[in-house]
């Protein structure tokens, strides 16, 4: 079954404080990887790569540049999820 | 003095080891003659013919947080930690710039380890053949490579000045502190944060070492595996950890007040051209590294009290290094203490030279020798050479100008020598 907004946020935000440590409830629609939530490029690729296995994604490399939200990131789960 | 032969001095120290988790708690327990071997108790462990290791005693992952921690290879934390003491240790207070005292232009980081990101190597490597390519961190490479520990430390002060990383096996934290000396006695930087780490507790390295013969399979008394000189070593015991120490221009250190442990006289440096992993049984290429100290340096044997030897329990190496001190300084060598620390540290490999320089310029800092721990019964002709200090710590002169050595040799036959003197 896809998920749904709320569980795609929560489920980057426990991504996120995995790997760069930032605590889940400041994992919001609106904030940065890179400027708000410490994740540089090289962690954002362990982030796309956790996030394709949770929510049964495939994140191409290309796409990922345009990722930069964690707003972006939820609506390329919900448009391309199985 | 001439800009190109300043003298250098050391101005802090830092370490993360078998017996401690920083330079004070490991000074503690080398006076105390402690042993850092524990059994290995990993699952792994149960199928390897060597089954004990001096373990780090503090985890670095207790220290460094852990997003910073999961980027780095365990050979780069345990730099880190011992860096950050060093250089708080050293009365600085932030990075290079941010604390106006030290120019970062002119500051240099020289970190070695004999081998590098070696679990990280192969820990991905596992992850590749289980999980497969999309799986394997992006954070491989700068963990993995020999250069993160310094490259990373580099980070963590703001050196400008230059960045190195030698790699001589098991002198590479020795060659990193001679190298470090040698920037700032010619001139390309004042102040240079510089040591050795290793990590190596892992199944291949223990069961590549263990297949060499090189390694003490005591499993049954893993304190007193480590045996140094004693008549029945058989090898000797894996260590990991780190050593750090901050050596800088003695002018730069008394322009800003610095405290300093000790003076940094150079180093001697030589190669056997003998085998890759033998030691030349009569420690000709030991004894030519020492000539080269003195000829090098304005070091008198007569001044020389303790050596901190290479001594890793293993049968030929350790009579070849005290046939060299015995041949180079001949009736010198009887007003030298020699203590091999690796008897409780465990052998670091290339962060031995780190580890054993901290000890080195703390025994003339308090002015006492560590013990050598685990002799029983001590080898003729360990006792024809030197005199080994023996179970307990040995009180050095308490006046005047003293000299110490710490020798440190690697598989390849490099040999390298360096000296520290009071100030």
């Amino acid at each position: 079954m896809a998920a749904t907004q709320e569980e795609i946020v929560a489920g980057l935000a426990e991504i996120v404080n995995e790997i760069a440590g930032i605590p889940v409830e400041d994992v919001q629609l609106d904030k940065s990887f890179t400027d708000d939530l410490d994740v540089d490029s090289l962690s954002m690729v362990e982030v796309v790569v956790a996030a394709e296995e949770r929510f049964d994604v495939k994140i191409p490399d290309d796409d990922v540049k345009d990722l930069k939200t964690v707003g972006d990131a939820t609506n390329y789960i919900l448009k391309n999820q199985d | 003095m001439s800009p190109t032969n300043r003298t250098v001095v050391v101005t802090g120290i830092g370490a993360t080891t078998p017996l401690g988790g920083d330079a004070a708690s490991t000074w503690e327990g080398l006076i105390a003659g402690k042993s850092g071997v524990k059994p290995l108790e990993q699952d792994w462990a149960a199928e390897q013919a060597v089954r004990i290791a001096a373990q780090i005693a503090v985890e670095p992952t207790e220290v460094i947080p852990r997003p910073q921690a999961r980027k780095l290879d365990r050979s780069a934390q345990f730099a880190l930690i011992a860096a950050q003491e060093a250089w708080k240790d050293a009365g600085f207070e932030a990075k290079a710039g941010d604390d106006v005292s030290v120019d970062p232009d002119r500051l240099g980081a020289v970190i070695a380890s004999g081998i590098g990101g070696v679990t990280t190597l192969l820990d991905q490597y596992d992850v590749l053949k289980e999980k497969g390519v999309r799986r394997v961190s992006p954070h491989t490479v700068p963990m993995l490579m020999p250069n993160s520990p310094s490259a990373n430390v580099g980070l963590l002060v703001g050196a400008r000045a230059g960045v190195h990383t030698p790699v001589s096996a098991c002198a590479s934290g020795a060659e990193a502190i001679g190298y470090a000396i040698e920037m700032i006695r010619t001139g390309r930087a004042d102040v240079v944060v510089a040591g050795g780490t290793e990590a190596a507790i892992h199944p291949l390295p223990i069961a590549a070492f263990g297949n060499m013969m090189a390694m003490s399979k005591n499993n049954d008394d893993p304190q007193g595996a480590s045996r140094p000189y004693d008549t029945g070593r058989d090898g000797f015991v894996l260590g990991e950890g780190a050593g750090v120490v901050v050596l800088e221009s003695a002018e730069h250190a008394a322009e800003r007040g610095a405290r300093v442990y000790a003076e940094a006289v150079g180093q001697g440096i030589s190669a056997d051209a003998h085998d890759i992993v033998q030691p030349e049984p009569e420690g000709r290429g030991i004894a030519h590294a020492l000539r080269n100290l003195l000829d090098r340096t304005d070091l008198d044997p007569a001044e020389i009290v303790h050596v901190n030897a290479h001594a890793t329990s293993t049968p030929a190496g350790d009579v070849a290094e005290l046939k060299a001190l015995r041949h180079v300084f001949g009736d010198d060598t009887d007003h030298m203490a020699v203590s091999a620390t690796k008897s409780m540290t465990g052998h670091l490999l290339g962060g031995a030279g780190g580890v054993e320089t901290v000890a080195t310029v703390l025994a003339l800092y308090h002015r006492v020798a560590p013990p050598t721990i685990n002799v029983e019964n001590l080898d003729p002709e360990a006792e024809a050479n030197a005199d080994i200090v023996r179970g307990e710590a040995r009180k050095l002169p308490v006046e005047g100008r003293i000299a110490a050595l710490n020798d440190s040799f690697g598989f390849g036959g490099h040999n390298v020598v360096l000296a520290f003197r009071t100030v």
